[in-house]
């Protein structure tokens, strides 16, 4: 019994790594597109990261940074690429709660949504305040 | 200085430290963060912002490669997450309202005391003592392969580890580090779970904890795309590089040099952290 709990852990463990190792691939694809078509249209401009001042909202919002890789902008197809990247780890939780549940161990469903909650808190509620 | 000019040394530069940092095992971020902030004057909100994901870049993408060994534990890291992204949260937030300079400040001193660990020597103490009744009740204990055949552990001094993972969790928020040091102490020295365990398995919670802050820095818009272009690439590419080259005995030196490096920066940022430059 113990055993195949055992060998059931690591096929989800597997799984998970081919997801994020894709993931990864993805994103960093994604902005290295955006990263070289950001280059040509200003890589001869000055940058200015030396004062905080907060990125456009059209940088921050899952919807607006969308709508800016249809129109081709560079800076949102690289932003949608760190995007990609941010949901790789909160893709592993959910393919847990997943897991958890396919071996029907409720406890760690209940667990594994409850940091599900908390990284949904820090994406969705802190964009109202 | 122009933006591809820029780009390009940020890109050497975060290739460098990520390729140092997969090789001792402290992650780039603790390198990344001074090179912009004391090299190039970025602002250290914008610096922390393009670390956190490089961060969870290296996080997700070694992942593929512990998975194969077996040996992390995801009920523990599981549920010690729920520790750490209470705590990113809590430390993004602070970020938010604490000066520069206090940030600053905290960064170096966390920087010497992650030096000073890594100099530290890893023994293998195994203590197989039994399971406690917390520990039997989140099914805490597994065992993992070995030379010498399959060995037993359990959860040690649960409450313990939690707490120091709500700390690992927060200084992450806070300072856009995967504090993977800290994450290793709570699993290592207060739960006695394995060494190998303790490392794979804060590797999986390094990028989940990470992510958690991310949000926030986000939707604050601490995330610059120009800047954590170069710095996510950069870091990707030298850990890649670096679990290529497995040079397991000779990392000693380098460990060395990294952290009188790190020692030397972690004063520059306390230094400039004072004195009101940073």
């Amino acid at each position: 019994m113990k055993k195949e709990i055992k060998i059931s852990d690591y096929d989800i463990e597997a799984v998970m790594g081919r997801l994020l190792i894709t993931g990864v691939i993805i994103s960093g694809t994604l902005i290295l597109i955006g990263g070289i078509y950001y280059l040509i249209q200003h890589g001869f401009s000055i940058p200015h990261f030396k004062t905080f001042r907060g990125e456009p909202s059209n940088l921050r919002s899952v919807s607006q940074i969308m709508e800016g890789v249809i129109h081709f902008d560079s800076l949102s197809i690289i932003q949608m690429g760190l995007l990609l990247l941010i949901a790789t780890p909160v893709a592993r939780v959910i393919f847990a709660v997943i897991g958890f549940f396919i071996e029907k161990d409720f406890l760690y469903v209940a667990i594994s949504l409850i940091v599900l909650g908390i990284i949904a808190y820090s994406i969705f509620s802190v964009a109202a305040a | 200085m122009t933006v591809l000019l820029f780009s390009l040394i940020v890109l050497a530069g975060s290739f460098l430290a990520g390729l140092v940092g997969s090789l001792t095992g402290l992650g780039g971020g603790v390198v990344i963060i001074p090179l912009l902030t004391l090299g190039f004057g970025v602002d250290i909100h914008y610096a922390i912002g393009a670390s956190l994901i490089s961060v969870i870049a290296t996080s997700s993408g070694a992942a593929a490669a512990y998975v194969k060994e077996g040996i992390s534990n995801i009920r523990i890291g599981m549920f010690l997450e729920i520790a750490t992204t209470l705590g990113a949260v809590g430390g993004a937030t602070l970020a938010i309202y604490a000066p520069t300079h206090i940030i600053a400040v905290i960064f170096g001193f966390v920087l010497i005391f992650s030096a000073a660990l890594s100099l530290k020597k890893k023994e293998e103490v195994l203590v197989q003592a039994k399971a406690g009744k917390f520990a039997t009740a989140l099914k805490l204990d597994s065992s993992y392969p070995t030379a010498k055949g399959e060995i037993k552990y359990s959860a040690q001094n649960i409450p313990g580890g939690f707490f120091m993972m709500a700390i690992a969790g927060l200084i992450s928020g806070l300072l856009g580090i995967g504090s993977g040091a800290l994450k290793v102490i709570a699993m290592d020295h207060f739960m006695r779970l394995p060494f190998k365990v303790s490392t794979t398995t804060s590797n999986f919670m390094i990028g989940v904890t990470a992510a958690a802050s991310a949000g926030i820095y986000m939707q604050r818009g601490y995330i610059n795309p120009g800047l954590s272009m170069p710095v996510v690439l950069g870091v990707i590419g030298g850990a890649f590089l670096g679990s290529k080259i497995l040079v397991k005995s000779e990392t000693k030196w380098l460990r060395i040099l990294f952290a009188i490096i790190i020692v030397f920066l972690a004063f520059q940022m306390i230094y400039n952290g004072i004195t009101g430059q940073i």
